[in-house]
């Protein structure tokens, strides 16, 4: 999957101009940078949810927006923080929609399999049938990544998935996506705030300023004094810990 | 007011099994329709919207369908049932999906914001449909069907509310679409689901069952609130599991409501509008008061009593607290 130039404007202004990289198959990819770098707009655009005013954005060989929306569900999943339904469906129930694209609803003795198994995977099975409006933030950020899982999709796009969550639960939350990736083999695309996540848990980051990409490349390559002070204009010291650079900053 | 004895159907009375069945099963199958359909109308537009105050009241449908069949009375002044139903539909389609994407242009922060834009919404439409009526000296003629009432129900003039049937039961089959058109836009087009297509052609059904309902007995008020909002607190929000319940509930519910209105002042009736707003709004302004005390925790119908459980809940109402006010 690639992106090529792409664009979006809003009133005459461009909150992504001409960005263009490649997504690397089977990693975790980051994206990170100040608000309003675009970051999120970038997100929006590759998973389709947001139209872009130009670029190309190519999954499989084929522009995303000449996929079948059924049959791209199925090899892309999207999660946005705009999830913050009052809905009262069960965990069991809101996992199942996951496999919405292949059943359209009526779940086979497989789906249900998957299903399960999703709810095992994140450990939600003593919440199954609890409503997910009852449950606290952590424990509902879960149930919605085991209906993602339940979907089954080779590239899971996540759009701040520790917002709003306390240390403990982003930490497992960020221990989850390292664990997609290697378990299940995912290629996982993430926009983060909190850049010591994106250190420690990618493979790569894509580091945006002022709509264009400021720095892509290995954890180690774009986590350097440097690059960070000028994308995000405060000093910063980098230290090695576990093998990983992390950033303190003040 | 003749009566219609058993033993007399069972003795093969001419006279009465006529009457049984020009007048009494009509009336029957007339208010379990529209208690089902009413009920089902109500949970399709909560769910489409996001919201649970919305409702074929508060959404515009009832007072759109209204100005349709005043349209009809009034360029086509032979019309027919059929014909008035067809202006009905039309125009109680179009009020609906004016108000759904007036609503979803505005984005409003509120919840309670939504119905009262479409009670707004309705009074205006409900006051060009009186301004039309008064000019045209309709006012009469038009008030059979601005009280919803039961009296008028006769083999030969009831028979489109049959259309509650079918529609009910496509809103079962798209249960899951508008599931997951009601978990919003992105959580959508994440699944594969076309939003526009399915939030329109939803509001289409649920507005087709208001307006056959309202050509046949009149406005009815509250059933497509109270309703959903019942079954809900006790069954969730998952509409494949609710339906069912819904339509069943609904139509025990508008039944009560006709025997309460035909024995208070037998041998006349009250409209049944007048039953379902006197009880509904009381048992609103109950769920109003429930909702504060209790948020939107659901009522469990398993004894909840052991402490652990107990605890638990406490612990997600408190979070619960914290979520909603955000």
């Amino acid at each position: 999957m690639f992106i090529k130039e792409i664009t979006k404007k809003y009133d005459g202004k461009a909150v992504v101009d001409s960005v263009s990289f490649e997504i690397p198959k089977g990693k975790v990819l980051s994206l990170i940078g100040p608000n309003g770098a675009g970051k999120s707009t970038v997100m929006g655009i590759i998973s389709r949810l947001i139209a872009r005013d130009a670029g190309i954005v190519d999954f499989k060989g084929q522009d995303i927006g000449k996929w079948k929306s059924r049959e791209l569900s199925k090899k892309l999943a999207i999660l946005t923080q705009s999830n913050h339904i009052q809905m009262k469906l069960t965990v069991s129930e809101l996992v199942a929609f996951g496999r919405f694209p292949y059943s359209g609803g009526r779940l086979t003795k497989e789906d249900e399999k998957i299903v399960d198994q999703a709810i095992a995977y994140m450990e939600l099975e003593e919440f199954r049938d609890r409503f997910i409006d009852e449950l606290s933030g952590g424990q509902r950020q879960r149930a919605y990544i085991a209906m993602v899982i339940a979907q089954d999709t080779e590239y899971i796009l996540l759009d701040e998935p520790t917002n709003n969550l306390d240390i403990y639960h982003a930490t497992n939350m960020m221990k989850t996506v390292r664990k997609l990736c290697d378990e299940l083999g995912k290629t996982v695309v993430l926009v983060l705030h909190e850049i010591n996540y994106a250190a420690f848990y990618s493979d790569y980051i894509c580091a945006f300023a002022d709509g264009k990409i400021a720095r892509f490349g290995t954890v180690e390559e774009v986590m350097t004094r440097e690059n960070l002070s000028e994308i995000y204009q405060v000093d910063f010291e980098i230290q090695m810990v576990k093998g990983k650079p992390l950033a303190i900053y003040y | 007011m003749i009566d219609v004895k058993l033993s007399a159907l069972a003795a093969g009375n001419a006279e009465q099994w006529k009457i049984f069945l020009v007048s009494r099963l009509p009336r029957l199958l007339a208010i379990l329709c529209t208690g089902v359909g009413m009920s089902t109308a109500g949970l399709i537009m909560q769910q489409l919207c996001m919201n649970k105050f919305v409702s074929p009241t508060t959404g515009a449908t009832i007072s759109s369908a209204q100005l349709g069949i005043l349209l009809a009375l009034i360029f086509m002044p032979q019309s027919t049932l059929w014909s008035r139903a067809v202006f009905a539909f039309v125009t109680a389609i179009l009020g609906t999906w004016i108000f759904v994407w007036f609503i979803q242009r505005i984005r409003f922060k509120d919840a309670v914001m939504v119905p009262l834009v479409g009670i707004m919404f309705g009074n205006v439409v409900g006051g060009i449909t009186n301004y039309l009526a008064y000019q045209y000296e309709m006012t009469q003629a038009l008030s059979s069907w601005l009280v919803g009432h039961f009296s008028l129900v006769m083999r030969g003039r009831y028979e489109i509310v049959y259309l509650v049937v079918p529609m009910v039961i496509l809103a079962f089959v798209f249960a899951n679409h508008f599931n997951i058109v009601g978990m919003g836009k992105d959580f959508s087009k994440n699944l594969g689901v076309h939003y526009n297509l399915v939030l329109f052609a939803g509001l289409t059904i649920a507005a087709m069952i208001t307006a056959s309902v309202v050509v046949v007995v009149g406005a009815i008020s509250y059933i497509g609130l109270i309703v959903p909002n019942i079954v809900a607190m006790f069954k969730g929000d998952k509409i494949r599991g609710t339906l069912a319940d819904t339509a069943l509930f609904g139509a025990i519910f508008v039944l009560v409501c006709d025997m309460i209105g035909r024995v208070v002042i037998h041998p006349y009736e009250l409209p049944i509008e007048l039953v379902v707003g006197i009880l509904g709004s009381m048992i609103f302004i109950g769920l109003l008061l429930y909702r504060l005390k209790h948020g939107r925790r659901s009522v469990r119908l398993q004894a909840a009593s052991d402490s652990g459980c107990g605890a638990a809940a406490s612990r997600a109402a408190v979070s619960q607290g914290g979520g909603e006010s955000s």
